[in-house]
């Protein structure tokens, strides 16, 4: 089976991108390892258009729905391996299968970064988490660490105060980056205390977090306390695609139709050098991406 | 079957949300604990499992961390 194409994930991208598809009627396939990417794992959304609030998983079950109301081909819990293009066919290898199309477009988004400090790998879980939606409830009338301070670091510490006891919002730089207007809710909170310059070296405890060390401007210190929430950014989910050109950020590099440097390939979301990740700018992105796979046909055609 | 399954869950972690769909689609009765309205159950749960992530399925004593679709599968037909 050649498809028209082929969809590699299924966040705002990639959903966006198969509505588009659907419509088009092209003969598509979906391939994702999860549905709504980070959109499932956002908290409270404010600023996607149409929408003045909506949570993270409910704006990922109206994606989900909006996509599959067009009975889409779909292979869900597939991860893809490697993506390759010569003369004119994409070859997309899953761990099982591997399937062929005239064009493919990726949008697997990307991966919270990990901080590469000691004790992060063992408290994984154990009171060391990458996502305050999912276990943040779990940290009620405790004390705990939010280690970034972009915006999504500023959206957990927002969650978080209304939950635990206390909130440290640790920040390497010499000032929070994200959004002034959650700054400045935070910054009343009573319950919150903003470190800035301020690294973290350690993750602490015994068979749970117990607390963190801390350095601020050269001055060592232990904080304890039972939860660590890393919000440092994320990484792309583009190690599949190496034969493709990417940026030193290992984001793949597209034009402004999407094009990578291989004809056939597209790309959407954050995987990509777009800059700005964020719901919106993914899902206009996917859709961009399939307008361009369907320009593409049709020259093909011609 | 007849297997007591058990599900520790928040309201708002998206896993949770997708292991309770996968339950009820194969229309297997399980008691929803909501790990974030009792501190006594969110201890409960850290002692049974020794970690903190949600969620987690119990199935007749066999503990799952997280939505693992094949283990939940592999528990209830042992």
């Amino acid at each position: 089976m050649m498809y028209d194409l082929i969809i590699i994930g299924a966040g705002p991208a990639g959903i966006t991108a198969a509505v588009y598809a659907a419509r088009k009627k092209m003969n598509f396939l979906v391939i994702a390892k999860d549905v709504g990417g980070q959109t499932a794992l956002s908290g409270d959304i404010e600023n996607y258009t149409g929408y003045q609030f909506i949570t993270g998983p409910d704006l990922t079950m109206k994606f989900e729905e909006h996509m599959k109301k067009y009975g889409i081909n779909w292979k869900e819990n597939e991860e893809v391996v490697k993506v390759t293009g010569v003369s004119g066919v994409i070859s997309v290898k899953t761990a099982g299968d591997t399937y062929e199309a005239k064009t493919a477009i990726i949008a697997s988004g990307a991966r919270w970064r990990e901080l590469g400090i000691p004790g992060e790998k063992e408290f994984k879980n154990k009171g060391l988490t990458y996502c305050a939606t999912c276990d943040g409830p779990l940290f009620a009338g405790r004390d705990v660490a939010v280690i970034g301070g972009g915006n999504s670091g500023l959206e957990a510490t927002l969650q978080l105060m209304k939950i635990a006891k206390s909130v440290r919002l640790i920040e390497a730089s010499p000032r929070l980056t994200g959004d002034r207007i959650m700054q400045d809710k935070i910054r009343i909170a009573e319950n919150v205390t903003v470190l800035e310059n301020t690294k973290v070296t350690a993750v602490l405890g015994e068979k749970l977090v117990s607390g963190i060390k801390i350095n601020t401007n050269g001055k060592e210190q232990t904080l304890p306390l039972q939860g660590v929430f890393v919000e440092i950014g994320l990484m792309p989910i583009s190690e599949f695609a190496e034969g493709i050109d990417r940026n030193e950020y290992k984001e793949i590099k597209i034009n402004s139709r999407n094009e990578t440097n291989i004809p056939g390939i597209f790309a959407a979301g954050d995987v990509t050098d777009v800059p700005e990740k964020q719901i919106i700018i993914a899902a206009g992105e996917g859709s961009k991406a399939t307008l361009s796979a369907f320009r593409y046909l049709a020259r093909q055609k011609s | 079957m007849g297997k007591k399954v058990t599900v520790y869950s928040t309201p708002t972690c998206p896993y949770c949300i997708k292991t309770k769909k996968f339950l009820k689609e194969s229309s297997i009765d399980f008691t929803d604990i909501d790990v974030s309205s009792s501190t006594e159950k969110s201890q409960e749960m850290v002692q049974k499992t020794g970690q903190m992530g949600v969620p987690v399925v119990d199935i007749d004593g066999k503990i799952i961390v997280g939505f693992d679709k094949e283990a939940i599968e592999k528990a209830l037909a042992s």
